[in-house]
C-alpha cells in the first residue's frame, strides 16, 4: 500500500506545483483559452456528466491530453476553485473533487441532520460509506484494477457489516469479555456493538424505508454516492443494487482511503500491510465446527 | 524470581475475608442471569402497562398473547424471509378472541397489534430494549452497565417487505438451553419422539416433536448464513476440505432425517387411524395429538428439502466464483485492502475514535456538492409567482362509448337449464342416450343436440375436478357397444348416469395430501 501511495504522491507534485510557474507561461494563453480551461472544470463539476456523451467535454478532454499548457491552466483554475485533479481521461472525465475545505465540500451536518447532533448516527453514516467501498472493491486486486467494476446491493452491504459484528461479538464472548458499555461513557461502546444494536430495518406508516435503520443509513450512502456520479443504480433487488463508475474507484483508492487510513494510523492502530491479501482463510482448527461463522467473509 | 513472588501473594488472595464481590468470574454468572432476566422483563411489562391503555383491557393476558407471537413468528421463519406482519396478526387473533369472546373482532386485532408492536418496540429508534445492570469490575470497581437486546427484528424481504424474526434473545426465553450442539439435540429429540411413539405417549411426543422443529429451524439458519457467505468471497472459504465436508454432511443429514421423519410418519399415521376404530373422548385427544404431530412432521421434510436444493445449488455457484476471481490476471500492483485494513480495525475501536476513521473517509470519499446560489431577484419572483390551482379531481372523464356485442351463442340459457333438467338421474337409474334424444325433440327441436354434446363429454367425466372441487355428484357416460338408432345422430348408444362421490372422504385426503 505504501508504495502506491508515494507513487500517487509524486503524480501529484507533477501535477500541482505547475501552479506559480503558470504565470510565465500565461503570457502565451488568451483569454479564450482561460475560458475554455475552465469550460472543462464545470464540466468535472458535473460528475454525471459521460464525456462520451457530449462532443464539447470530448474535445476538451482531448485539448487537455494533447497541449500541456492548456493542462496546466486547467489545473490551475481547478486549484483556484479548492478542487482536486484525480483523473483526466476519456473514460472517467475530468474527474475532480472537493479539497478539504472547499465550498464544494460534502459537509456531514448537512448529510444527514442526525449526525450532528448523535454520535452513534455519525459513526453509522460513515461507517455505510465505508461499508459500501469494501463491498463494491471487496479485494485490493479489485480497487488496483481499473476495468473492474463493483457490484453490491445495500441489504448486502447491511448483512456483510453485521456479520462481521457479529463475529466480534462471538470473540468478545468467547474471551469472557463484557462489552456492554458503561452507563456513563457512550463513547467508549465498541463501534461494532452500535451498529449491531441499531434495527436493521422496520415498518413505516407510508412503507418508504425507516431512514435510522442501519439499511436506512446504508442505502442513504448508496443514493448520495449515485447522485455524485461515483454509483449507477441497476435495479431494485436487495434494497437497491448498484454498480461502481470509475470516477468512485479513483475517489476511493486515491483521496478516501488514504486520508481514513492516515487517521487510524495517528490512533495508533497499525493494521497489517504486507501487501497481502486478509481474504484468507481461517487457520485450521478454528473454524472447523458447523457454526455460522464458518463461513464469514474475511478472517481479520 | 517467579514462584516465589507467586506464594507470597497468595495467600493474602485467600483470607482477604469478606469482599463485595468475589470478582469478575463469580459476577459474571450473576451478569448472565440478570440480561436472561432482562429478557422476561418486557412481556411482564406488556401486562403492567395494560392498565395505561385508554378502555378495559385487563382480561386480556398480554404475556401469553405475546408468547404465542414469538412462537408464531418462530415457526413461521422461513429459509430465506421471515414471517409476515399481516399474518402473524391475523393467527393471533383466536388466541386473543378467546380470552375475552364478548369483545368486538376490532378490539382483538388492537390488542394483537399492541402486542406485536410492543415486542418490536416501534417507539425506540433501535426497536429493541435496554436494561441496566451493575457489576463489579478486576479492580473492585462496581460499574453500572447497558444491556441491549431485541425481542423481534424485523428483517428486509424480497421485493422491498418487512418481515419479522425472533431473536437469539428471544428463543432463548422461549425454548430455553438452545446453546448447545445443534446436531446432537435434534438427534436426541428424535430418538426421544420415536421410543415416546411407541409407547403411546403423544402428549409428550408432539413436545418433543415441536422442540425437533425449533431445532431445525435453527440448523437451517445456520446453514443460510454459511453459504451466504460462500456466495460472497470464494478465497473466505475453505473449498479443498471444510465447505465440501459440510456440505456432503448437510446432505446426509437431509437424506437420514428425511428416511427418519418419514418413517415417523408413517407410525403416527398408523398411530391416529387405530385410534380412530375406537371412540372414547380418551382416544380422540390422542388422535388430535398425532393429527399435529403429522403436521409438524411434515413441515420439518419441507424445511429440510428446501435445505437440500440449496446445497446443490452451492457447487455450481462456487465454480463460476471461481472463474471471475481467481483466474483472472494478476493486477500490476496492489491496492489497498479496504475491509482487512479499514473496516475490520474499525469495527473493535470505541465509537468515538472510530468516528475519527469514519469522517475521515466520509470527508474524501463523498465527492463534491455544487452549492445553489439565489438572486434575489429569482427569489421575489418566485416567492410573488401564485401557486398553481391543482385541479382537485382531475380532468373529466370521457363517457365510454360501448357496443352491446350481439349475443351469439348456440344454445340459450334456457336450451341449457332444460338439458341439464334431462341429464339431472338418479344415481341409480342410468339411461340409453337414445331415450334422453327422443325426450329432448319432444321438449325443442334444437335440444337434442346440446344433450349428445354433454353425453359425448361426459365419456369423459372431469374426475379431477370434481375430486379437487369437492363435488357430490358427477355425471359419467359408458359405452356398452350398442349403435345408437337416432335420425340425427349416429355412433354409439351411451349410457348416461351420475356417479355419487365421497366428498367427505375427499376433503380428508386432500388435507392430507397438501
Amino acid at each position: 500500500m505504501s508504495e502506491t501511495h508515494a507513487e500517487h504522491t509524486d503524480a501529484w507534485s507533477e501535477q500541482e506545483p505547475p501552479q506559480p510557474p503558470a504565470a510565465p507561461t500565461a503570457s502565451a494563453v488568451t483569454p479564450a483559452d482561460a475560458a475554455d480551461a475552465a469550460r472543462l472544470v464545470s464540466f468535472g463539476l458535473q460528475p454525471k456528466l459521460l464525456p462520451a456523451r457530449d462532443a464539447e467535454y470530448t474535445e476538451l478532454l482531448r485539448r487537455y491530453r494533447e497541449d500541456p499548457a492548456f493542462a496546466r491552466l486547467a489545473d490551475a483554475v481547478a486549484t483556484g476553485l479548492g478542487l482536486v485533479v484525480l483523473e483526466v481521461s476519456p473514460r472517467a472525465g475530468m474527474a475532480v473533487t472537493a479539497g478539504e475545505d472547499s465550498v464544494f465540500a460534502v459537509r456531514m451536518g448537512d448529510y444527514a441532520r442526525r449526525a450532528s447532533t448523535d454520535s452513534a448516527d455519525r459513526f453509522l453514516h460513515g461507517l455505510a460509506h465505508l461499508a459500501v467501498a469494501a463491498m463494491a472493491f471487496p479485494r485490493p486486486e479489485d480497487l488496483a484494477d481499473d476495468t473492474y467494476i463493483g457490484r453490491f446491493t445495500v441489504n448486502g452491504v447491511d448483512a456483510f457489516v453485521r456479520q462481521a459484528c457479529l463475529r466480534l461479538e462471538q470473540r468478545a464472548e468467547e474471551q469472557g469479555e463484557n462489552t456492554d458499555p458503561a452507563s456513563d461513557a457512550p463513547g467508549l461502546e465498541a463501534a461494532w456493538r452500535t451498529y449491531a444494536r441499531r434495527s436493521a430495518t422496520g415498518a413505516t406508516k407510508d412503507a418508504r424505508r425507516l431512514a435510522g435503520s442501519t439499511t436506512g443509513i446504508v442505502g442513504k450512502a448508496a443514493a448520495f454516492l449515485t447522485d455524485s456520479g461515483f454509483l449507477q443504480r441497476t435495479g431494485d433487488e436487495g434494497g437497491g443494487s448498484y454498480r461502481t463508475t470509475a470516477r468512485y474507484q479513483l475517489q476511493v483508492r486515491d483521496m478516501a482511503g488514504s486520508a481514513a487510513m492516515a487517521e487510524l494510523l495517528d490512533l495508533g492502530v497499525v493494521p497489517v500491510s504486507d501487501g497481502s491479501a486478509t481474504l484468507l482463510p481461517p487457520p485450521e482448527g478454528d473454524d472447523l465446527e458447523l457454526a455460522a461463522d464458518a463461513g464469514l467473509p474475511f478472517h481479520a | 524470581m517467579t514462584s516465589p513472588a507467586s506464594t507470597d501473594l497468595a495467600p493474602p488472595q485467600l483470607s482477604a475475608g469478606p469482599r463485595p464481590a468475589q470478582g469478575p468470574a463469580a459476577d459474571e454468572g450473576l451478569a448472565r442471569r440478570l440480561r436472561a432476566l432482562a429478557c422476561t422483563a418486557p412481556l411482564h411489562d406488556l401486562d403492567a402497562r395494560k392498565a395505561n391503555l385508554a378502555g378495559e383491557y385487563t382480561v386480556y393476558a398480554m404475556a401469553e398473547v405475546a408468547l404465542a407471537a414469538i412462537d408464531l413468528i418462530t415457526l413461521n421463519m422461513d429459509f430465506d424471509t421471515g414471517a409476515d406482519h399481516e399474518q402473524i396478526v391475523a393467527r393471533l387473533l383466536p388466541r386473543v378472541a378467546a380470552q375475552a369472546p364478548a369483545r368486538p373482532a376490532a378490539e382483538h386485532e388492537r390488542v394483537a397489534r399492541w402486542v406485536l408492536e410492543n415486542l418490536i418496540n416501534v417507539g425506540s429508534v433501535d426497536r429493541g430494549f435496554r436494561a441496566v445492570y451493575g457489576t463489579f469490575g478486576t479492580d473492585g470497581v462496581y460499574v453500572r452497565r447497558d444491556y441491549d437486546f431485541k425481542l423481534i427484528e424485523e428483517v428486509p424481504g424480497y421485493g422491498g417487505g418487512v418481515y419479522l424474526r425472533t431473536t437469539d434473545e428471544a428463543v432463548n426465553v422461549l425454548v430455553g438451553a438452545l446453546d448447545t450442539d445443534v446436531t446432537s439435540a435434534q438427534i436426541a429429540a428424535e430418538v426421544k419422539l420415536e421410543v415416546l411413539i411407541n409407547r403411546g405417549r403423544l402428549a409428550d411426543a408432539q413436545l418433543a416433536a415441536e422442540q425437533a422443529r425449533y431445532r431445525t429451524v435453527q440448523y437451517a439458519e445456520t446453514l443460510r448464513k454459511t453459504l451466504e457467505a460462500t456466495r460472497r468471497n470464494v478465497r473466505a472459504v475453505d473449498w479443498l476440505h471444510t465447505v465440501p465436508d459440510m456440505i456432503a454432511e448437510a446432505l446426509d443429514h437431509v437424506a437420514d432425517r428425511y428416511r427418519h421423519e418419514n418413517a415417523i410418519l408413517t407410525n403416527i399415521r398408523k398411530a391416529r387411524d387405530e385410534a380412530e376404530a375406537t371412540n372414547d373422548a380418551k382416544t380422540a385427544e390422542h388422535k388430535r395429538r398425532a393429527a399435529e404431530l403429522v403436521d409438524i412432521v411434515k413441515d420439518c421434510i419441507r424445511r429440510h428439502t428446501q435445505l437440500q436444493s440449496r446445497l446443490l445449488e452451492a457447487g455450481p455457484l462456487f465454480r463460476a466464483e471461481q472463474d471471475r476471481q481467481a483466474f483472472a490476471a494478476p493486477a500490476a500492483y496492489t491496492g489497498l485492502d479496504l475491509y482487512g485494513q479499514l473496516v475490520a480495525p474499525v469495527l473493535p475501536l470505541p465509537v468515538e475514535q472510530a468516528t475519527r476513521v469514519t469522517d475521515a473517509f466520509f470527508a474524501h470519499g463523498t465527492g463534491l456538492r455544487t452549492p445553489a446560489s439565489v438572486r434575489l431577484g429569482d427569489l421575489v419572483d418566485l416567492l410573488l409567482t401564485p401557486p398553481v390551482e391543482r385541479e382537485h379531481l382531475g380532468a373529466e372523464m370521457p363517457e365510454p362509448d360501448l357496443i352491446a356485442t350481439p349475443d351469439d351463442s348456440r344454445f340459450s340459457e334456457e336450451q341449457l337449464a332444460n338439458a341439464m333438467r334431462l341429464l339431472d338421474l338418479e344415481h341409480d337409474a342410468p339411461r340409453r342416450l337414445s331415450g334422453l334424444l327422443a325426450e329432448a325433440r319432444r321438449l325443442d327441436p334444437d335440444l337434442p343436440y346440446l344433450v349428445a354434446l354433454l353425453a359425448v363429454h361426459a365419456a369423459s367425466p372431469p374426475v379431477g375436478t370434481a375430486y379437487r372441487q369437492g363435488e357430490e355428484r358427477l355425471l359419467f357416460a359408458v359405452d356398452d357397444g350398442t349403435p345408437l338408432d337416432d335420425p340425427e345422430f349416429g355412433g354409439a348408444d351411451l349410457i348416461v348416469g351420475t356417479a355419487m362421490l365421497d366428498a367427505a372422504g375427499m376433503a380428508a385426503d386432500r388435507t392430507e395430501a397438501s
